[in-house]
C-alpha cells in the first residue's frame, strides 16, 4: 500500500520532469524510490517492532511486586456538609477507590460516591463527594484507600468554603483583582509626565530600573511555576509544561513583534515595545491573578488584606516598567488606557478563574508563559538600549544603579507578600 | 480611571479585612445537621443492613459447646499460607499470612488437663512458628520450633491454667508475621466448667496497609465494620459470654452500648473482677465479659478508642423478643 502510494507520487513528480531523457528518468525513479524507502523503512521495522513487543511482552517475565497505583488530588472543594474531591489516576493502570476516611484528629471512615465511577481508568478522572460535615477553620485530611491497599492523602490545611460561581463571589474576586492588578499597573503609568521631565540620565536610570524589576518578575514567576510544578499530575510533566510555555511564549511573542515591525518598516519602536511589555506583564498578571485566586479557593487567603496591599505595592512599578519605553516618544494618551489595561486587566480573569477552577496545571502554565514574555521583553528592552546609546551604556554607573534599584524595590516590596 | 478605581477601593475596603467565610456563613454550614445520607459509611447514624461483605466470608463469632476431649487429646492442625486475600474492610483486599486462611486463626478450645496437639503445616515460602501463650515445656514455646517452608511440625503440651490463651508466629520480624495476620485465639476451659450461656469469640487487631506504623482499618475478628454490616442477633434477656482479645499494638476498649458486663480479667479466675462497661485492654491482654440485654433493639459494640471505632472496631447487636413472645404476638 505504502509502496505503491510513493510510487504514485514519484510517478508524479517524474511526470513533470520534462527535460529528463528516458533513460535517466528510469534510474533516477529508481534512486527516488530507494531513498523514500530508506525513510520508511525503519519506521516499519519500529512498528513491527512494537506489535511484537505488545504482542509477547518484554521477554522479561517481570511482575511488579506490589500494584502500581496512583491517584493525585487536582482540587478539593468544601461545601456545606460535603467533602469533594477531583482525582486523576496517573498511574499506569484502572484505580478502585474502595474506601475513604476522613482525617482531623484521628482519621475516620466515612461514606462516599465517586462519579462517573470508583474504577478509574488510566489518566481517567472522578469527583469522590465526602458527606462530611467539616468545620470551617480546621485542618482536615482526605485519605482514599485503593481495593489494593495503597493509600493516598491530601491535607486541607484550613478548611474554608469554596467560592461558587455566584454573582458577590466573582464580584469580589474581580474586585482583588483589580486591587492586585489594574489599579498599581494605572498608578505607575501616572509616574509618566514625571518620567518626561527627567534628563537623559534619569530616563536611562528608570528603564534600567524596570530592566531590574523585569528580570525580578521573571525569576519570581519561573519560582513560582517551578512550585506549582510538583503539584501538576505526573503524566503533564510540569518541569515539562514550564518548558514549553516559556519558549513559546518567547518565539511567539518574537514573531508578532516581528510581523508588526515589518509592516510599519521601522527599526525600534517605543510604543511596540511598551504594548510588548504590557502584555507579557498582563500574561504575568494572569499567572499571579490564578495563583491569588486557588489560595482563596483553597482557603489559605488568612493574611488577605494585608496580601492584597503588598501586591499592590508590589506591582506598582509594572505600570513604571510600561510606560518606560515611550516617555520620550509622543502618542495619543488613548494609548495609555489600553497599555494599562492589556497589563492589568488579566490579573482579574485570573483571579476568577483561580478561585472557580484552580488547577496547578493552569497556572504553571501560564506563569511560565508569563516568564517567558519577561524574558523576551528583557532582550528587547536591552536591545533598544544599545540601539540609542550604544553596548558600554549597559556598564553605565547610573543604569547599573538603576538596574540594582529596580531588584531592591522589588525585593523590599515582595517582603509584604511573602508569607 | 485611577480615580473610579480608588473608589472601589474605597467601597470594598471593609470586604477585605474579612475572613475568606464569615462567622455566619460558618454557622450556616455547620449550624444543621448533615447525617450522611447514602449508607453506614459512618455506621453511626444509620441502622445497619446494608451488605457490603460477602456473608460467605464474615467471621463467625459462634463458638461450639465445650466437649470432652476424646481420650483427653485436642488436634488441631494450622495450614499456613502466605499472601491469601483477606478482605480488611468493604472492598479493601490485602495479602495477609495466614492460619487456615482465614485472620483471625480458628478459635482454638480444650478444656483445663486437656492435651493439645497443633499441628503446623508451613505452605508459605518463609519459617514461621507458633507461640502458645499459657503454661508449657521450654521446648513447645515457638521460639526455637521454627518450621521451615514446605514442613511441618506438632507443638503438644497440657493445656493449663483456664482463661483465655493468645497464638501467634513468633519468627523473626515477629512484628511483621503478626501483623500479616498470623494470629488467633485459644480458650481453655476450667474443668468444673462455666456456667453454661450462649457464647462468642471476639478478637480485637488492626492493619496498617502502608506501613507507616499507623493502622488504617481496626477489625472485630479481623475486617473492620463487619458486625456493621451483619448485626450479630441476640435475644432479650438470654445470657452472652463473650471472650475478647486484643492483638493489637496499641491498648483497646471494649465496650458496650445500654449495657454493663461482669468482666473476667484473662478468664484465669470464675469470680468477676468488676461490673463495668469499659475496660482497657492493653497489649495482648484479654478478658471474658458476660451480660444480657433486657431491651430489644440495636446495641453498638465498639472499642472506646474513638479512632478505632471510626477504622472499623465497631458492630451492632441487633437484640430480638425471645421466638415465644414473637410466635405469640404473631397469632394475635
Amino acid at each position: 500500500m505504502a509502496e505503491s502510494v510513493a510510487e504514485r507520487q514519484m510517478e508524479d513528480l517524474v511526470a513533470h520532469d520534462q527535460t529528463a531523457a528516458a533513460t535517466s528518468s528510469v534510474a533516477r525513479r529508481g534512486s527516488r524510490a530507494a531513498i523514500i524507502a530508506s525513510a520508511l523503512l525503519p519506521v516499519m521495522l519500529l512498528a513491527g517492532i512494537l506489535y511484537l513487543l505488545v504482542q509477547r511482552g518484554t521477554g522479561l517475565a517481570l511482575a511488579p511486586p506490589a500494584p502500581i497505583e496512583r491517584i493525585e488530588f487536582e482540587r478539593v472543594e468544601l461545601y456545606p456538609g460535603e467533602i469533594r474531591a477531583h482525582v486523576i489516576n496517573s498511574g499506569p493502570e484502572s484505580v478502585t477507590i474502595a474506601q475513604v476516611q476522613v482525617g482531623w484528629l484521628n482519621r475516620a471512615s466515612w461514606e462516599f460516591t465517586a462519579t462517573p465511577s470508583a474504577t478509574i481508568p488510566r489518566l481517567g478522572r472522578a469527583v469522590v463527594r465526602i458527606p462530611y460535615p467539616w468545620v470551617a477553620g480546621e485542618p482536615y485530611e482526605v485519605v482514599l484507600l485503593t481495593a489494593n491497599t495503597l493509600v493516598f492523602t491530601h491535607e486541607i490545611a484550613i478548611a474554608a468554603e469554596t467560592p461558587v460561581a455566584g454573582g458577590s463571589t466573582l464580584g469580589s474576586l474581580a474586585l482583588l483583582g483589580v486591587y492586585v492588578g489594574v489599579i498599581p499597573v494605572f498608578l505607575g503609568i501616572g509616574w509618566l509626565p514625571f518620567l518626561r521631565a527627567l534628563p537623559q540620565r534619569g530616563y536611562y536610570f528608570f528603564l534600567n530600573l524596570t530592566l531590574g524589576l523585569l528580570v525580578f518578575l521573571g525569576v519570581d514567576a519561573l519560582h513560582e511555576a517551578l512550585e506549582n510544578a510538583a503539584l501538576v499530575p505526573g503524566p503533564y510533566q510540569g518541569i515539562a509544561l514550564i518548558l514549553i510555555g516559556l519558549s513559546l511564549s518567547i518565539l511567539l511573542l518574537y514573531a508578532i513583534s516581528g510581523r508588526v515591525k515589518g509592516r510599519e518598516g521601522s527599526g525600534g519602536n517605543g510604543l511596540l515595545l511598551a504594548y510588548t511589555i504590557a502584555l507579557s506583564i498582563g500574561l504575568h498578571n494572569l499567572g499571579e491573578g490564578l495563583a491569588i485566586g486557588g489560595a482563596y479557593a483553597l482557603g489559605e487567603v488568612a493574611t488577605g488584606t494585608l496580601l492584597v496591599l503588598g501586591f499592590t505595592l508590589h506591582n506598582l512599578t509594572e505600570g513604571v516598567a510600561v510606560v518606560a519605553p515611550v516617555v520620550r516618544s509622543r502618542f495619543r494618551w488613548v494609548h495609555l488606557l489600553w497599555l494599562g489595561l492589556l497589563a492589568g486587566l488579566p490579573t482579574i480573569a485570573g483571579t476568577m478563574a483561580g478561585a472557580l477552577a484552580y488547577s496547578a496545571l493552569w497556572s504553571v502554565l501560564f506563569l511560565a508563559v508569563g516568564a517567558g514574555a519577561i524574558i523576551q521583553v528583557v532582550i528587547e528592552i536591552t536591545r533598544h538600549q544599545i540601539r540609542e546609546s550604544g553596548t558600554a551604556s549597559l556598564a553605565n554607573a547610573f543604569n547599573v544603579a538603576g538596574f540594582a534599584a529596580g531588584l531592591a524595590v522589588m525585593y523590599v516590596t515582595g517582603l509584604f507578600v511573602t508569607v | 480611571m485611577v480615580v473610579i478605581a480608588a473608589g472601589f477601593i474605597l467601597l470594598g475596603a471593609r470586604d477585605s479585612d474579612q475572613p475568606a467565610i464569615s462567622i455566619e456563613q460558618a454557622a450556616r454550614a455547620n449550624g444543621h445537621h448533615h447525617p450522611p445520607t447514602l449508607g453506614s459509611g459512618l455506621y453511626q447514624y444509620e441502622h445497619p443492613g446494608r451488605r457490603r461483605f460477602d456473608p460467605q466470608q464474615v467471621f463467625n463469632p459462634e463458638l461450639p459447646p465445650p466437649t470432652p476431649a476424646p481420650n483427653g487429646i485436642r488436634e488441631f492442625t494450622l495450614v499456613l499460607e502466605e499472601d491469601q486475600l483477606h478482605e480488611v474492610a468493604p472492598g479493601v483486599k490485602m495479602p495477609a499470612w495466614t492460619f487456615n486462611r482465614s485472620v483471625p486463626g480458628p478459635v482454638l478450645r480444650a478444656t483445663e488437663g486437656d492435651t493439645i496437639r497443633v499441628t503446623l503445616v508451613n505452605k508459605g515460602k518463609l519459617p514461621h512458628s507458633i507461640h502458645f501463650h499459657g503454661i508449657h515445656p521450654a521446648k513447645m514455646d515457638g521460639v526455637f520450633e521454627i518450621v521451615p517452608p514446605g514442613a511441618q511440625f506438632t507443638y503438644e503440651f497440657v493445656a493449663a491454667p483456664f482463661g483465655i490463651m493468645p497464638y501467634h508466629c513468633h519468627t523473626m520480624p515477629t512484628s511483621q508475621h503478626i501483623h500479616n495476620g498470623l494470629y488467633g485465639m485459644m480458650i481453655i476451659d476450667p474443668k468444673q466448667g462455666r456456667k453454661p450461656m450462649r457464647e462468642l469469640a471476639m478478637m480485637m487487631s488492626a492493619f496498617d496497609l502502608d506501613r507507616d506504623g499507623e493502622a488504617d482499618f481496626y477489625a472485630w475478628n479481623g475486617r473492620a465494620f463487619q458486625y456493621a454490616d451483619h448485626p450479630v442477633a441476640l435475644t432479650r434477656g438470654e445470657p452472652i459470654r463473650m471472650y475478647v482479645l486484643n492483638m493489637f499494638e496499641e491498648r483497646m476498649v471494649p465496650h458496650l452500648h445500654g449495657n454493663m458486663y461482669q468482666l473476667y480479667p484473662s478468664g484465669t479466675s470464675l469470680q468477676p473482677s468488676e461490673y463495668t462497661d469499659v475496660k482497657t485492654l492493653n497489649i495482648a491482654e484479654r478478658a471474658v465479659l458476660e451480660f444480657q440485654y433486657d431491651f430489644p433493639g440495636f446495641y453498638m459494640f465498639q472499642c472506646h478508642v474513638s479512632e478505632h471505632m471510626e477504622q472499623g472496631l465497631m458492630g451492632w447487636f441487633n437484640v430480638v423478643e425471645p421466638k415465644a413472645l414473637v410466635a405469640k404476638k404473631d397469632v394475635r
